[in-house]
């Protein structure tokens, strides 16, 4: 609502303010075009003007032959595809993982408290802060052991692992703040446990549902430092793909491949962020303000 | 064990429900934390060994020059990523908050290089700052010949470059968490501040942000966080180069322990790692927890 008891201000105050921030909306989005822009060139094009230039040919080709054609490493399928999958195939169980037992934990550690569980939950945070730095000796250690070294289940428990201090933490701050008489009413009632988490608290819990989900998402999807310490070339994510493409020094350099490709890796999250945007940025804030 | 009674089961179920998260605390989080630090007193090469050696590792990283420009690179980095992240973030949110008519529109496309990859990020940014390509070729055909933008390859001034991308993609996530923390305050303050005759600038800067001290902390926090971790950027902007130009504590752990086996000295670089995180991060989580539950 405009509050006309405002002071007056002048109109060009107004016009440098808005021509502000069209100047800065500008700088962030000219990379996010010039990437679309260079994607859709020939390299024939490219190579005539220069990289900054409106197209003046268009042509999917380059998108084609990131996906599937560019030849990354020595392995033998070729394109961004082949990683492409395996982020698909270690966001989805991961995601799934980390999310419900995120819910069942902020679930327990908000209604069912027991002696020490408040300090549990305070000592699992550390886990959303630990440099990965710190754990990624013994974790190749493990998966060593356990048969999981350069496998997609094994870049799947990691990311369970890591990811679990994040979803625990936005349930139970979610539970924490919703009326107790709610539950109080329902155990007297003589509703068990699964009762009560079924028929009363996930009904209510679709907000924080869906920001976790986006957020474990956004974090797995976009997840280079495990993807290139954990995998081999059989199970490396897309993000390790695409920074293998780009720096793979053979031949002369396809801008436009490189950029259908970085936009390919990055279009599943910028999709999530278009259509649920609203929900990314509260789980952006609700990991850092209430942290 | 007979846990047969109702009671006996309510009892038991949320304990065991929490259990799973209890073994990935204890052995993920705390116990390779330890074995990380107990690593870092071995003489380790390729494979882990337990010999001890004491603090030796610890001297010998602070004896190699590497890991001492890694270090400055990112004091560098940090400080001018963090800050101007911060005055960035600040400036736009207050921008924001003038009651824009597109404020909708203006704040995702200010937020959204925060759901990209740092890969892309860094890939894309590579190219834009690539003198024989980029900028420099574009304001060079415009007719200004003499323009010179080749920090990327230039030594000296690479670890900036690393700052433009890392503004580039964080800083709108700062302007969100600010423009939270100043639909938070009280209107009425501000209201009766401006009757009273107080400008604009001085109710911003008497009034609103003196009181978003805690929201400047946690942005601080996420931010500082950032850089300490910061890997995937730099691997993908200038992969540590020119020379070892933007090595940063990440990417030294990194090669020291998986491409040089020389385990004993990563595990080091990465346990003073996780000290200065911890330095930063316990007065924070100290503060936060003294305050009153609903505050």
């Amino acid at each position: 609502m405009r509050d006309t008891s405002k002071r007056y201000q002048p109109v060009t105050g107004r016009a440098i303010l808005y021509g502000v921030l069209m100047i800065v909306a500008a700088y962030y989005l000219l990379p996010l075009i010039l990437m679309i822009l260079t994607s859709v060139r020939s390299m024939e094009d490219i190579r005539m003007g220069q990289l900054i230039a409106w197209p003046e040919s268009f042509s999917l080709e380059a998108w084609r032959q990131a996906w599937s054609e560019v030849q990354i490493g020595a392995r033998s399928e070729t394109g961004l595809k082949p990683y492409f999958i395996n982020s698909i195939k270690i966001v989805i169980p991961a995601v799934a993982i980390s999310t419900i037992l995120g819910a069942l934990n902020g679930y327990v550690l908000s209604f069912f408290k027991f002696r020490g569980s408040d300090f549990f939950f305070a000592a699992l945070l550390l886990g959303c802060f630990v440099p990965f730095q710190a754990i990624l000796l013994p974790q190749s250690q493990l998966l060593g052991w356990l048969n999981l070294g350069g496998t997609i289940p094994g870049l799947v428990l990691t990311h369970v692992a890591y990811g679990v201090s994040f979803t625990t933490l936005f349930f139970r701050n979610y539970y924490v703040n919703l009326p107790h008489e709610l539950v109080k009413a329902a155990k007297l009632d003589g509703a068990g446990f699964w009762t009560i988490f079924f028929r009363i608290i996930l009904p209510i819990s679709t907000p924080i549902l869906v920001v976790t989900v986006i957020w474990q998402f956004t974090q797995i999807w976009n997840d280079f430092l495990f993807g290139v310490v954990f995998s081999d070339p059989s199970s490396q994510p897309v993000t390790v793909g695409l920074n293998n493409m780009v720096n793979s020094t053979t031949g002369e350099t396809r801008y436009n491949v490189d950029m259908a490709g970085a936009i390919i890796a990055a279009l599943p999250t910028i999709i999530v962020y278009v259509v649920a945007g609203k929900y990314f940025v509260r789980g952006l804030t609700a990991g850092s303000v209430k942290g | 064990m007979s846990v047969t009674s109702k009671k006996g089961l309510d009892y038991w179920l949320p304990k065991l429900v929490l259990s799973p998260t209890v073994a990935i605390a204890i052995i993920f989080i705390y116990g390779f934390i330890i074995w990380t630090s107990v690593i870092s007193l071995t003489d380790s090469t390729i494979l882990p060994r337990y010999d001890f050696v004491g603090f030796e590792q610890y001297v010998k990283l602070f004896q190699n020059p590497r890991w001492l420009s890694s270090l400055w690179n990112l004091v560098v980095f940090g400080t001018l990523f963090i800050g101007v992240c911060m005055v960035v973030g600040l400036v736009l949110a207050i921008l924001l908050d003038q009651q824009i008519r597109a404020e909708g529109a203006l704040r995702t496309v200010y937020l959204y290089p925060m759901a990209l990859s740092f890969i892309v990020t860094g890939t894309v940014w590579k190219w834009l700052l690539n003198p024989t390509v980029g900028i420099e070729r574009f304001i060079h055909n415009l007719g200004w010949e003499s323009f010179q933008f080749d920090w990327i390859v230039n030594p000296d001034m690479a670890i900036y470059t690393v700052v433009i991308a890392g503004v580039w993609q964080s800083s709108g996530f700062v302007m969100a968490i600010f423009l939270a923390g100043l639909r938070g305050i009280d209107t009425s303050i501000i209201k009766a501040a401006q009757l009273d005759g107080a400008s604009l600038f001085s109710v911003y800067s008497r009034i609103i942000i003196p009181s978003m001290r805690p929201v400047f902390f946690s942005a601080f926090i996420m931010l500082a966080h950032l850089a300490i971790k910061s890997f995937d950027l730099i691997v993908a902007l200038t992969g540590g180069g020119p020379g070892n130009a933007t090595d940063v504590p990440a990417i030294f752990m990194y090669q020291f322990s998986f491409q040089r086996g020389r385990l004993g000295i990563g595990a080091a670089s990465a346990v003073i790692m996780l000290m200065t995180i911890l330095a930063i991060l316990i007065p924070y989580l100290y503060s936060e927890l003294r305050k009153p539950k609903d505050a």
